[in-house]
């Protein structure tokens, strides 16, 4: 048995859960159907009436969303409050370089710092720790999560949000950070940086480490726990959704808790949009039970996982979801930033360029890099070196305003890409996410 | 009169620059001139060819290639001719982006290859100077 941060919600009966979802999500339908005019329409089309929905069985009645709503609703279709009654926006990337940008009030502020909170508690934390958020600050739901969680637990919190590596390694080793927050390819860069300055693992004080924001497999999980001698904990979640903290690990480390108090999880086949039996691997889709600002219900995440709601031998009663086994469309995740390949096509098209590219994604040293080779027209050739190298390095900042990342952008005389079957391969992922 | 130069872009992979000397020699192409530049990830083949119409069409069924005016100026065989033809260039302010030198033939001597950003002036520079250039009927 271990340790809570709200013991009553997170070790509740089945029974007692699923009686606070189901008085939930009455009362969330309602309130989505009175003032979201764009999931109205929806429910309409679809022939659903709020009073349809007694219980949390009868949310596969209502319809889907998914990310080209986010995109058609943008900014404000999806607001469920006024404007005044929110506090703070979020936002991530989303397709065709429109971002998705999610409102909270601090009812919903409240809620995400307390699921980050649960996660930190699960990973040993409490009042006595020294939390550093390796996490980006900004926009970006990762360091503002984190960050209001430990805040919640009372830890110390270093608010040292990504990058210069110098000082992240400086402050966690002269002012003793017990726990760690940032994506795993972060930490196992620290691992690494520590080692190169001669630390060994035990020389920090680190205990924990919490990870999330890209995939990771589970032996990157034993690189990571070695280099720096902690135990190291993954956590999931979406801007959509919240952010971090929408599922995190506890000490059994097999698979993350969901905080089903807040947030409804099915798992459906994504063809079908059938809904699947416990057990079975589809696509993750989540039903904000009481979020205020941006209450979106069954939202499509494209994450393939499976569901248990096997006892866990931490004492949680909450269901379990794996680790994402992959996507159902064909967005990657590079460097912790979401990308599609029709963010991709629409910079090259934009730029006067065919569609014709192949995009190569590794991971070196764990870090991921990111090259982008793209068919030239004979017309976009020349013969001075100096030109297409120029060329190049304005596609590179045209997709770097686009993504958020900057690719290496390679031209390539046409017909030079690979075709299967006449249809070109676009994406080369060399990196092995999935176990 | 300025003359035709062929660029093609190879790929830095092994194999790329045969592919495109073969697909000359079996069209019967002869090469007058040539240079590369080279970067990490590709180069610029430039060449002057005996038949620039039929080496344009054959290598563009696999790569990409464009055509460019430049000039061959022929060189005396002495110090400073380089400079003086130079010199006239840079005075009348036209940059030149590269260049290379070849010979043409043992009848037509040593040229110097100049691509240049205005390809006219230049050519009537030349032509005022009194120096001698080749146009591409000197290379059939």
């Amino acid at each position: 048995m271990g340790n809570y941060f709200q013991p009553e919600i997170e070790t509740a009966s089945r029974e007692e859960i699923l009686a606070i979802q189901n008085e939930k999500i009455v009362k969330q339908v309602k309130h989505v159907y009175e003032n979201v005019k764009y999931y109205r329409d929806l429910m309409d089309e679809k022939g659903v009436k709020p009073e349809d929905i007694k219980g949390v069985e009868d949310i596969h009645k209502l319809p889907f969303l998914s990310k080209a709503d986010l995109r058609e609703a943008y900014p404000y279709g999806l607001l469920g409050t006024d404007l005044k009654n929110c506090v703070r926006i979020q936002s991530t990337s989303g397709t065709t370089g429109k971002r998705v940008v999610a409102f909270y009030t601090q009812h919903d502020v409240d809620l995400w710092e307390e699921c980050c909170a649960r996660a930190i508690v699960a990973a040993g934390g409490s009042k006595e720790d020294v939390v550093q958020v390796s996490y980006g600050y900004g926009l970006f739901t990762g360091g503002a999560g984190l960050h209001g969680g430990s805040h919640k637990v009372g830890c110390l919190t270093l608010p040292m949000s990504s990058g210069n590596t110098e000082r992240q390694i400086q402050f966690m080793m002269d002012l003793q950070a017990t726990i760690l927050c940032c994506t795993p390819s972060y930490a196992a860069y620290l691992g690494e940086s520590l080692a190169d300055k001669g630390c060994k693992p035990q020389d920090n004080c680190l205990k924990a480490g919490i990870f999330g924001a890209e995939p990771w497999t589970e032996e990157m999980r034993r690189s990571i726990e070695k280099s720096l001698g902690i135990k190291a904990y993954d956590i999931y979640g979406l801007t959509e959704v919240s952010g971090p903290g929408v599922a995190f690990e506890c000490e059994a480390q097999s698979g993350m808790h969901i905080n089903e108090d807040h947030f409804y999880a099915e798992v459906i086949d994504p063809d079908t949009g059938e809904v699947l039996p416990e057990g079975s691997k589809g696509e993750l889709v989540f039903t904000s039970l009481d979020k205020e600002g941006f209450p979106l219900l069954r939202y499509r995440t494209r994450d393939i996982c499976i569901l248990t709601r096997e006892k866990c031998a931490c004492g949680r009663t909450h269901v379990k979801m794996t680790k994402p086994m992959g996507r159902s469309d064909d967005m990657m995740i590079i460097r912790g930033v979401n990308v599609f390949p029709s963010q991709i096509e629409a910079v090259l098209l934009k730029e006067g360029y065919t569609p014709n590219y192949q995009i190569e994604v590794d991971r070196i040293n764990n870090s991921d890099t990111f090259e982008i080779k793209v068919e030239m027209a004979p017309e976009q050739f020349s013969d001075i070196v100096s030109i297409n190298q120029a060329k190049e390095k304005k596609l590179e900042q045209a997709m770097r305003t686009m993504l958020g990342i900057g690719p290496k952008v390679r031209l390539v005389p046409p017909k030079t890409i690979a075709r299967s079957e006449g249809k070109a391969v676009r994406v080369i992922d060399h990196r092995k996410l999935h176990d | 009169m300025a003359i035709q130069q062929i660029s093609v872009f190879v790929e830095n992979k092994q194999g790329k620059l045969v592919e495109t000397v073969k697909t000359l020699a079996e069209n019967g192409i002869n090469i007058r001139a040539m240079s590369i530049a080279d970067t990490k990830d590709f180069g610029i083949l430039r060449m002057i060819t005996s038949d620039n119409a039929k080496t344009k069409e054959v290598l563009s069924e696999n790569t990409v290639v464009n055509t460019t005016d430049v000039i061959a100026v022929k060189m005396a065989d002495r110090p400073g001719a380089l400079y003086k033809v130079i010199d006239i260039l840079s005075k009348a302010g036209v940059n030149i982006e590269y260049m290379y030198a070849f010979t043409a033939s043992d009848a037509l001597g040593a040229y110097v290859v100049f691509r240049v950003d205005d390809v006219p002036h230049a050519q009537q520079l030349m032509d005022d100077n009194g120096m001698q250039s080749l146009n591409n009927e000197d290379l059939i």
